[in-house]
């Protein structure tokens, strides 16, 4: 499933990487702890998160996840889109709750790492 | 015997949450330029990552050494932190002696060394209480992800 799709789904806002939104995704891992996302992310897996500070964009780039939405309505600090923007790692924010996103997400065909 | 290709000591400075993960980052990227396999990579970082998080957390110092032989990826995490009174305890997925602090940041939760084991190929663990800890970990090139 397309960024772009999974953007409209949501009603994300995107925070950087709007040029990638073609990128295609076909797993999705969900935490707020960044050992999980390190566990059970697949390669270019979605996260989805509601940590918003640098260590969730170190945490998807050693994890190779494609993309990361933050949920919850939460916003990152500049200096975290700066290091997603450097990482090539989309950055798109919903309001949604992690349940719904999850179950919305799922509806849709996507599945998790396990 | 191995023999060494290439050996790397970062330096890693304790509470310095900025930075913790860039020695994660460059260990990848190095590891990405000479051609090695990537689900080899992904295992690696994974355990400097985890490994350098740890010295971030509960030291004020440490140091990741990265060597790579013509057999393996070796990586050894040294620091002056507390040290860890009861390893088998801390090897046990979901025991944690975090801070909220700490759990605040996205770790803490009890995953971390095991995640660092569940990756190696070789582990071993050494601390002191009051003195420090040492982890070293071991990926054979050979060995499939």
């Amino acid at each position: 499933m397309r960024l772009a799709e999974i953007k409209d789904v949501l009603q994300c806002e995107v925070l950087t990487g709007q040029e990638d939104l073609s990128a295609e995704v076909q797993t999705v891992v969900a935490s707020d702890g960044m050992s999980e996302i390190l566990a059970f992310a697949r390669p270019g897996a979605l996260m989805l998160t509601g940590l918003t500070n640098i260590q969730s964009v170190r945490t998807a780039d050693i994890a190779n996840v494609r993309a990361i939405v933050y949920i919850r309505g939460k916003r990152p600090d500049k200096k975290v889109i700066d290091l997603a923007r450097e990482k090539n790692i989309p950055i798109l924010a919903t309001g949604l709750g992690m349940f719904d996103v999850c179950g919305m997400l799922r509806e849709l065909g996507l599945r998790g790492g396990m | 015997m191995a023999e060494e290709l290439l050996r790397k000591t970062f330096q890693v400075r304790g509470r310095d949450f900025d930075k913790a993960g860039e020695t994660a980052a460059e260990i990848k990227q190095i590891l990405k330029g000479l051609g090695i396999d990537s689900g080899l990579i992904h295992r690696a970082v994974v355990i400097a990552f985890e490994a350098e998080m740890n010295v971030v957390m509960y030291a004020s110092e440490g140091t990741i050494t990265f060597v790579l032989t013509d057999e393996d990826i070796r990586l050894e995490i040294t620091d002056n932190g507390p040290g860890i009174e009861n390893i088998e305890m801390a090897l046990t997925e979901g025991f944690s002696t975090a801070s909220d602090e700490m759990r605040e940041m996205g770790f803490g939760f009890g995953m971390g060394l095991p995640n660092i084991r569940k990756n190696s190929d070789g582990f071993n663990i050494e601390s002191q209480v009051g003195v420090g800890t040492t982890v070293a970990a071991m990926i054979g090139l050979d060995s499939s992800a």
